[in-house]
């Protein structure tokens, strides 16, 4: 095997990328959010019919039309949520669709041996017997792996396989991708895990917006470049803005946390961390996807459960061990998905703005029509969301504000501390530069905010203090004066 | 290596357990009980449903349901007796066409719900109504049928002793069994059917032809529904519309019992067996206790398909909040 090289053009998720994997090498495929990673892997894979360029596998011209197609020739890909039936064996599992037969009936015998061989490839001892939903997602994910050798693969693709194992495990991982490569296997190996790319790969390729921006050996490329590459901004082009928000900051650091959290962390999820949030305090997270941003946030609002830590609230030990509580608590939480998670599109402004203040008092206690119009009536104003009227269905109105929409939701429970996750995602600028004005107000008036972003600018000028994660650790804090976009950008890229 | 205790074999233990505490009992309470003769008569007296429940085995390990299976063993009853009654056809092609045309009836339905992607339960309902129909179309009056062909088979049998035999439609039921278990356990469509109703989109993208399969198992359905059917001719030598109504939840009864999750990919043909003989040993055990009415058998049928659910309900949730991330 020589080698595959790929290329195609005009598409509109992807424009013309190049993309080169040798044989014996792992080849880290990097990008932010849409970035064009997973169509490129599908358009290998034969999910997507490509457009217009060519693959070369072996330097012979292939065109695989779908998953299968692709495995014949050699392309297996162990998705990120692992593709197995869970209630059959390890070794069926592994086996499914090629068993071996003897006289048109399944040779279980046969079938167990080459199991056990393909596991044995990467020195993995298993019951073949377990139902795979018996197993550890690592061990399941050893088991899709196994399965994609047993086709005699060539290339073997891994989406994002470590977003959900434990250092140990991911140590484990790389064990075998190693043994792997010096298989002769070619590996794509598609993270955004910074670290994981240095400690494992040979080569990076960046893409930005479906466009390739480079081929790199790992070895050559500083971590602080990679950021720049994958954000799209070298370092020496950030400009400095606007401070003036940040004046505060000195004030605030000697008062009293509104909420403290202690080596707050998730087995699986974040590494175990410290935050602080001041009333009158906007604290930012910033980090690439996949850092912890959400996950943290999560944490705090009883969404999901840590493992370890304790987060107190004006000095009080808080279980907030629900999203019930939390609210109970007085916090609220904005989430990134405005559209799954937030609004309820049919139902009007009103009745979008008072659903939560409604779901607190019960369905018996009925908020009294007059009272719901007020409510919504003030909001709207205090807010300046552009609506024909409070009775307009929400999704009439524009994303921006059906943002203000959700916040004045939260607003209305009076909460002490509300979290913003990707407040300004799809919305156009004119209504980014209002929900960060309104952002501001609300912190004047003495509210507690933690602001989510994955725009750095956002971040920089929103925030007094602003905690960087990288790889689900905290791995710095700035505040007041310190916060600019390049520190932000060395101290995600940074070893420690 | 291979652990029998497992998780995942707990409904069919449970299964097995049950069958042999109420066999043992009616044993201990009824002399005579304990002896091959009510063996063989659990299974030639219980012949259609079981060949019905092993097709509706494969639909639901697919994760699936057909309620269509009553209907088309009534439809089957009427159109043999017509054929061989009124058109003086010879029975055994008369059957032969059933078998093909139930066959084919499951087929649709299964072209249905998968080109369509249809839910079963509505696609199978309408087939349900849909052969109902076709066997009133076919005869309102119940017609019997007499021919020495069937009067042959009747009396066929394999001795099992010098007064035992192991009559034709025990032995149907027999041979559907074994070759139902090949067909699950040693052939890649029965893995097949494991695989999509354990997560067919997983399946899918592991290069399962989920389509083909799921129009097979439909098929397959169809075909045993109309071989109970045939089987329930031999039984009472007469066709009727009417026959069978609701046989399709006494089959999904005996798999659910039999210890096949609803939700698909676990279970055994086995415990469809063991399920259907758990029906029938106690409609036997209240015939041997006096002329207690079917009502008894119905209520125990009832209670024990709640205790099967319940106990599934705490198997199946269990491992799904280790693995939600």
């Amino acid at each position: 095997m020589s080698g595959i090289s790929k290329a195609f053009r005009g598409v509109q998720a992807l424009k013309g990328v190049d993309f080169t994997v040798r044989a014996g090498e792992i080849h880290a495929l990097m990008g932010e959010n849409g970035a064009g990673k997973s169509t490129l892997i599908k358009v290998l894979t034969g999910v997507h019919p490509r457009d217009c360029g060519e693959v070369l596998l072996a330097g012979q011209s292939v065109s695989p039309q779908a998953p299968r197609e692709a495995e014949e020739l050699g392309i297996s890909t162990v998705y990120q949520e692992i593709n197995l039936i869970p209630e059959l064996s390890v070794a069926e599992n592994i086996m499914l669709g090629r068993q071996p037969r003897r006289f048109g009936f399944i040779d279980w015998k046969e079938l167990h041996a080459r199991a056990r061989r393909a596991l044995q490839r990467l020195e993995i001892d298993l019951n073949l017997h377990l139902s795979v939903s018996s197993c550890s997602l690592a061990l399941q994910q050893m088991v899709a792996i196994a399965r994609a050798l047993d086709v005699n693969a060539k290339l073997l693709i891994l989406d994002e396989p470590t977003s959900s194992l434990d250092e140990h495990e991911v140590a484990e991982l790389f064990k075998v991708m190693r043994r792997l490569r010096e298989q002769g296997l070619g590996l794509v190996f598609v993270t955004h895990f910074m670290d994981q790319v240095y400690a494992v790969s040979d080569r990076i390729t960046v893409l930005r917006n479906g466009e390739l921006v480079g081929e790199f050996k790992t070895a050559e490329l500083p971590k602080l470049q990679l950021v720049g590459k994958m954000l799209g901004r070298e370092l020496s082009a950030v400009e400095k803005v606007g401070d003036t928000m940040t004046l505060s900051a000195d004030e605030n650091t000697t008062r009293d946390p509104f909420l403290a959290a202690k080596q707050l962390g998730r087995k699986g999820g974040v590494e175990p961390l410290d935050l602080e949030i001041r009333k009158g305090e906007v604290v930012g997270l910033a980090g690439l996807l996949g850092s912890g941003r959400t996950e943290t946030a999560r944490l705090l609002f009883g969404a999901d459960r840590r493992t370890s830590g304790s987060i107190t609230l004006d000095g009080r030990a808080a279980a907030l061990s629900s999203p019930a509580k939390a609210i109970g608590a007085g916090i609220a939480f904005c989430s990134e998905d405005r559209k799954s998670e937030g609004i309820v599109p049919s139902l009007s402004v009103r009745e979008n703005i008072i659903l939560a203040m409604q779901a607190g008092r019960g369905i018996l206690r009925l908020l009294p029509r007059r009272k719901q119009e007020e409510l919504a009536a003030h909001y709207i104003n205090a807010l300046r969301i552009k609506t024909p009227s409070p009775e307009t269905p929400i999704q009439n109105l524009s994303g921006g504000n059906q943002q203000k929409v959700l916040l004045a939701r939260w607003l209305c429970l009076q909460p002490k501390l509300i979290i913003l996750d990707e407040p300004t995602r799809g919305i156009d600028v004119g209504a980014k530069a209002e929900i960060e004005k309104l952002v501001d107000s609300l912190r004047r008036e003495g509210m507690a905010i933690l602001f989510i972003s994955s725009e750095l600018e956002e971040v920089v000028r929103a925030s007094q203090r602003v905690l960087v994660l990288r790889d689900r650790k905290k791995v710095g804090e700035l505040s007041g004066e310190q916060i600019n976009e390049d520190r932000i950008m060395e101290m995600i890229a940074s070893h420690e | 290596m291979k652990q029998i205790f497992t998780r995942k074999n707990l409904p069919i233990l449970a299964t097995t357990f049950v069958l042999v505490l109420l066999f043992g009992t009616f044993s201990v309470l009824f002399d005579n009980f304990l002896s091959l003769r009510v063996v063989t008569d659990l299974f030639a007296s219980n012949a259609h449903v079981g060949v019905v429940a092993i097709g509706m085995t494969f639909v639901i390990l697919s994760g699936g349901i057909d309620l269509s299976v009553g209907s088309v063993v009534g439809f089957t009853t009427i159109f043999v007796a017509t054929l061989v009654g009124k058109h003086e056809m010879h029975p055994a092609l008369a059957i032969l066409l059933a078998l093909l045309v139930g066959s084919a009836f499951g087929a649709g339905m299964g072209i249905f719900i998968q080109v369509y992607q249809l839910p079963p339960f509505l696609v199978t309902l309408a087939g349900m109504f849909f052969a109902r129909g076709m066997a009133f179309v076919v005869s309102k009056q119940s017609l019997e049928i007499n021919h020495r062909f069937y009067s042959a088979v009747i009396d066929a049998g394999i001795p099992l002793t010098d007064k035992v035999i192991l009559r034709a439609p025990a032995c149907i039921f027999v041979a559907v069994f074994v070759v139902a278990l090949v067909l699950a356990h040693f052939s890649r469509f029965g893995r097949n059917v494991y695989a999509v109703g354990g997560n067919a989109a997983s399946s899918l993208l592991m290069g399962v032809p989920v389509g083909r399969t799921r129009i097979w198992i439909y098929t397959l359905s169809g075909f045993c529904a109309a071989l109970g059917g045939v089987v329930f001719t031999f039984r009472t030598q007469a066709g009727n519309a009417t026959n069978a109504f609701g046989l399709e939840l006494d089959a999904i009864a005996a798999v659910v019992i039999g210890g096949t999750l609803l939700s698909g990919g676990v279970g055994y043909v086995a415990g469809t067996l063991m399920g259907v003989l758990i029906y029938g040993t106690i409609l036997t055990g209240i015939r041997f206790y006096g002329n207690l009415d079917s009502s008894w058998q119905r209520m125990a049928i009832g209670a024990l398909l709640l205790v099967f659910i319940v106990i599934q309900r705490l198997l199946t949730r269990a491992p799904a909040r280790e693995h939600s991330h």
